[in-house]
This record gives structure tokens, C-alpha cells and sequence, in this order.
């Protein structure tokens, strides 16, 4: 909150147009403006103070924070003492239990890329017309969106039971041989995963499509179509590269959320099992908060986040500054 | 789509009756089936017996058993953690769009040394997720003695919520006309009231739109009240349903009512707010 006084108090273009607009009661100028931009200070860290007060103690202060603890041994509880240096880092790698978690991770990750991506896209070119119910399906894509993640873990991993739900529906339509223990086979645990997080978060891609295309003036599409160019040529030419940006956004969003995801797999399968669905956030919070080696885990969420940071550097750097808009680029730059 | 449509090609638009709209309604039907089916089904099972879902996962209640819905929602647990992620949500909400507003109502109408690098350092924020600090926080909420107090994840979750906040909101002020704020000066109104009365109802929708997105993560949000709490009638919506199924990992109909009711509000709140979500969405995008 005092760096936001301090700086606040250095006056910028505005405060001279506002003794300009102010006319008439700028009479006696010195101590006018030093009078005004005091206000104008304590405004600022009025408006400021309390927002970066809370960001600064709960957002940035904790990671920093952990990069501290990362450098020790402890459990959680009591004085931080037993400094170790690097050795939690060092341990990390290697741990074949960790870089198991974080393969598995990158494959989340490409494959809702991969997967997640094109289908989002083909769907949301699919539903961008008119038609009979529309809005309703805009309804039904976004809702398992918008529960809670527990929910549709818990949700799911009571229908995949054995000779459960799933199990019936794929007997029923005469794929009864494709089921396994979907839960509990050690090849098949991650992919589950991956099915039920699609089942989440596909709809959220679809409608953040959906939204770009609608922001495509219709005129465009129109023009290339008398110049007789197919259906085809305007997808190809004209929507997808004008939906580039929200496509990037997509991807960005995606990663950042693949990187550290932790719900769906912890409640259906805890990571197990013995590790075949561990992601890195699961990693962490087995390893550090049950197995209160605090310190540890800590040391693996700095590794998730530097995971992240390169993420966003790259991508800032080879993707998202093609962008007019650079909200999220600035962040990163 | 308009394109398909123009007079004079045919074979454009015969393209469009013949496969498209039948695609577009077979993908709709697909999508259907595998969306809302199986929540469906997690409300219909909600009202068997145990021994008719083991007779037949698919299939409709016969008779319906009404006692896992009563037996849960007679009973204190569900309108606990209902309470506590109300109150929760509501806390952080409120925090998350009165600070947040404040701030960007600063970074976004006010010249001084600095601002761009505050902004920046609130946009930052979108790259720490919370699962990453979760840790830390942990400790500092033990320093700060907020373990086991719904106030310990309200705070770091209203704290969470002001990136996506300002990311919406600044530019939304930043694009209301100078000349309005001229004005109110000019009227001797001052910069707060002018905050207060004029752009705070000018910029309602964007309001509205963070205030659910605050709303909504909050509401969802797992590891922080896992971490968080150990009393279980403290217990947010998410650690009471995946605490209920370890609980009740025999009885499969009563779970599957209970995630079930538990579904329910985020259902309810989506079909009234969908297009401020979406909204938020696209914000994010528009930047």
C-alpha cells in the first residue's frame, strides 16, 4: 500500500487536465495542486490499497513463500529448520513416481489438445447456423461445464462401478467386450481420466468457439461466397483464420487448466492406481500434504509452476503476440 | 451458414439441407445423449433401491423409492454444505468485485507513474492457479490461525478471483466516455462519487458477469476447503459430496441421490445466468 502512495503521488497528464477543466477554482495554483494531487494519492490507495493488499498476501506472497519452504525439510508444523538446499528439487527428478506424474500430465495436456481441440472446433462450425433448438443446445453443451468438478468426479465414478451404468450402455449396444475395470485397469485408469475431463470441459471450449464465430461479420463469409468460393473455402480461408485468436485463447486456457489438474482424477482415483493416473498436482498433494513432507511438496508445485511460466513465455512469445489484443500477452511479457 | 444460403447457388444450398442440417441434428442428438443422459441417470438411480440398480444398471425406478432423497435432505449434512459454500461464495464474491472494481476503476481512469505495472502485476495472477499455491497458502493460513474457518478460503479465493476481475472490468470502464466523467467533475461531484453513482450502475453487466464467475468458482473450488478444513460441518459442497461417498461407498443409490441434489444448485444457477457465463467466457477473449 505505500509503493501505491509513492507512486501514485508522481502526476501524470491527467492531473493537469483537470486543472484545466477545473478553470475558475484554480486560483491560487500551489497550493491548489499540491492539495489536489494529495487527494488524488490517498484516492488511489484507497481504491488500490485493499485489492493489492489481498493479492499481494494471498496470491503472490505464498508463492514466494514456497519457494522458500521448498528449500527445507519439513513437515508442516512447527519451526522451519532443517535446510536441505536443492535436495527436494534434486529428489523430484528423481523419483520415477514424479516423472511418471508428469508424463502423464504432458499426455493430458496433448490430448486435450488433440482431441479436445478439433472437436470443440468441428461442433461449434456444426451448430453456428440456425436451427430448430438451438439455444438449447448451447444450454446442454456448456452444462456439465458449470458443476463442480467433485461432482462430476464422484457423479462418474459411481457410473463406471463395475456393472454399472457405462458397463450396461456398452452391453447394451453389443460392445460388452470392450469392458474393463475401467477405474482400475493400470492402462486404461488415465484415459478414463481423460474421457470424464472432456466430459467436463469440452462444452466450455465449444461455447468459447461458438462466441468467436458470432463475432465473424456475416458480410465476409457472404462476399467469398458469391466470388464462388465453396463452403469449404470459407471455413478454411476466412472463418478459421479469423478465429485464431480465440482459438490461442482455447489453447492457453486449456494448458494452464491441464497443467494442474487435481480434482477429477483425486476423487475418482486418487492417482492410483499405484500411480497410473498421478498427475502432478495429485503428486503434491499425496506427497506433501497426506505425507506431510511439506517441504517436498512444495518444492513439485514451484516445479508445476516453472512448467507453467515456460508455457507462457513460449507461447507468449511464438503465438499469442499475434494478437491485437494482448491483455493476457502483456501479463507475460 | 449465410453464405450457404445466398440465391443463385444451388448446389450450396442443396449442400446445406442435405447434409449439413442432418449432421447439425445428429451431432445434437450425440451430444444430448452423452451430456444429459447420464445426469439423468444419476437422478433416476438417486430413486431405486440397491437391489434394482443390481438387477439393472439401466433402467427406470420400479417402484420409486423416495427415502434416499428424503433421508438426505431431512438431515443436517446437505444444507450445511449448502450453507457453507453459500456463505463462502458469497463472502469471496463480494470481496473479489468491490476491491477488484475499485482497483480497476484506478488502473483504468486515473493517470500515474506505475499503473501499467499494477495492472500487469493483477493479470499475472491468471498464471498462478490456486492448486499451485495451495501449499504455501496452507502454512500462511496456519500463521494467520484461519484453518478451519470458512474466512480461510473466502479470502484467498476472493484474492484468486481479482485477475479474471480486472481483466474484464478495466477495459470495460476504460471504453465508458471521458466526457461523462467530465462532466460530474465539472458538476462538482468528485472522482469517488463519480465512481460510485455514475460508472459502477454504467458498467452493471460487467459487474454481473465477474460477480458469477467469482460466484461460481468459489462454489466450485475443491482443494482449497479440503486443505482447509477438518470439521465436518464446515465442509463446502465438494469436500462433503466426495467426503459422503467414502462414507457411504456401500450404498450406491444413496450416493448417487446425493451427488445427484448436489448437482442441482450449480444446474439451477447456470440455466438463469448461461448468458453472462458465456459472456465472461468470451470476455476473456475480447479481453
Amino acid at each position: 500500500m505505500t509503493r501505491s502512495t509513492a507512486d501514485a503521488g508522481l502526476t501524470g497528464p491527467a492531473a493537469t487536465a483537470e486543472a484545466v477543466a477545473a478553470g475558475p477554482r484554480a486560483a491560487r495554483p500551489t497550493s491548489w495542486s499540491r492539495r489536489r494531487r494529495l487527494r488524488k494519492t490517498t484516492e488511489l490507495s484507497i481504491l488500490l490499497g485493499p485489492g493489492l493488499v489481498l493479492f499481494l498476501l494471498f496470491v503472490l506472497g505464498p508463492i514466494a513463500v514456497g519457494i522458500y519452504y521448498s528449500l527445507y525439510n519439513w513437515d508442516g508444523y512447527g519451526p522451519v529448520t532443517n535446510f536441505v538446499g536443492l535436495k527436494n528439487y534434486t529428489y523430484a527428478f528423481q523419483s520415477d513416481e514424479f516423472i511418471t506424474a508428469i508424463v502423464h500430465t504432458l499426455l493430458l495436456t496433448g490430448l486435450a489438445l488433440v482431441i479436445q481441440g478439433p472437436l470443440a472446433l468441428g461442433i461449434a462450425l456444426l451448430l453456428n447456423r440456425k436451427f430448430r433448438g438451438r439455444g438449447f443446445m448451447r444450454l446442454v453443451i456448456f452444462a456439465p461445464y458449470v458443476l463442480p468438478p467433485a461432482v462430476t468426479a464422484v457423479m462418474w465414478s459411481l457410473l463406471l462401478q463395475p456393472d454399472g451404468f457405462v458397463d450396461a450402455v456398452f452391453k447394451s449396444v453389443g460392445l460388452g467386450g470392450l469392458v474393463t475395470l475401467w477405474l482400475a485397469n493400470l492402462h486404461i485408469v488415465l484415459y478414463t481420466n481423460f474421457v470424464v475431463l472432456t466430459w467436463q470441459y469440452l462444452g466450455f471450449g465449444i461455447v468459447l468457439l461458438l462466441a468467436g464465430l458470432q463475432g465473424i461479420p456475416t458480410e465476409l463469409k457472404e462476399a467469398a461466397a458469391i466470388d464462388g468460393a465453396s463452403a469449404w473455402d470459407v471455413t478454411r480461408r476466412i472463418t478459421l483464420p479469423l478465429l485464431g485468436p480465440t482459438i490461442r485463447i482455447w489453447v492457453f486456457i486449456t494448458v494452464i487448466g491441464s497443467l494442474q489438474v487435481f480434482d477429477i482424477i483425486w476423487l475418482m482415483t486418487q492417482g492410483g492406481p499405484a500411480g497410473a493416473s498421478d498427475s502432478m498436482a495429485t503428486y503434491m498433494y499425496r506427497t506433501g500434504f497426506q505425507n506431510q513432507a511439506f517441504g517436498y511438496g512444495t518444492a513439485v508445485s514451484i516445479i508445476m509452476f516453472v512448467f507453467c511460466l515456460v508455457f507462457c513465455l513460449a507461447y507468449q512469445r511464438y503465438a499469442l503476440r499475434r494478437d491485437t489484443e494482448g491483455a493476457m500477452t502483456r501479463a507475460v511479457a | 451458414m449465410a453464405a450457404l444460403t445466398v440465391a443463385g447457388r444451388p448446389r450450396s444450398r442443396r449442400l446445406s439441407q442435405w447434409t449439413i442440417m442432418p449432421a447439425t441434428y445428429l451431432v445434437s442428438i450425440v451430444i444430448f445423449g452423452v451430456t444429459i443422459v447420464p445426469l439423468l441417470f444419476v437422478f433416476l438411480d438417486g430413486a431405486r433401491s440397491n437391489e434394482q440398480l443390481g438387477a439393472n444398471s439401466i433402467g427406470l425406478p420400479n417402484p420409486w423409492v423416495w427415502s434416499n432423497y428424503s433421508s438426505i435432505l431431512t438431515t443436517a449434512p446437505f444444507w450445511q454444505f449448502i450453507g457453507n459454500s453459500a456463505l463462502i461464495a458469497t463472502v469471496a464474491t463480494i470481496l473479489a468485485v468491490t476491491f477488484g472494481s475499485m482497483a480497476a476503476f484506478a488502473l483504468s481512469r486515473y493517470a500515474f507513474r506505475g499503473r501499467e505495472f499494477y495492472y500487469t502485476l493483477f493479470i499475472s495472477g491468471l498464471l498462478f492457479p490456486l492448486v499451485m499455491a495451495a501449499l504455501p497458502l496452507f502454512a500462511l493460513l496456519q500463521d494467520l490461525g484461519l484453518l478451519d474457518s470458512w474466512l480461510g478460503v473466502a479470502l484467498p479465493e476472493a484474492a484468486f478471483a481479482l485477475p479474471i476481475t480486472m481483466l474484464i472490468l478495466r477495459p470495460f470502464m476504460r471504453a465508458i466516455p471521458g466526457d461523462l466523467e467530465d462532466a460530474a467533475l465539472v458538476d462538482g461531484a468528485g472522482r469517488m462519487r463519480f465512481f460510485v453513482q455514475i460508472l459502477i450502475p454504467l458498467c452493471k453487466p460487467a459487474l454481473v458477469t465477474v460477480s458469477l464467475l467469482a460466484f461460481v468458482t468459489s462454489w466450485n473450488q475443491f482443494l482449497l476447503p479440503l486443505l482447509v478444513f477438518t470439521t465436518q460441518s464446515h465442509f463446502t459442497l465438494p469436500v462433503g459430496v466426495s467426503v459422503y461417498q467414502s462414507t457411504y461407498s456401500t450404498n450406491t443409490a444413496l450416493e448417487l441421490a446425493f451427488t445427484g441434489l448436489a448437482a442441482l444448485p450449480a444446474l439451477a444457477v447456470f440455466v438463469f445466468a448461461e448468458r453472462y457465463l458465456v459472456a465472461g467466457a468470451s470476455g476473456a477473449v475480447k479481453g
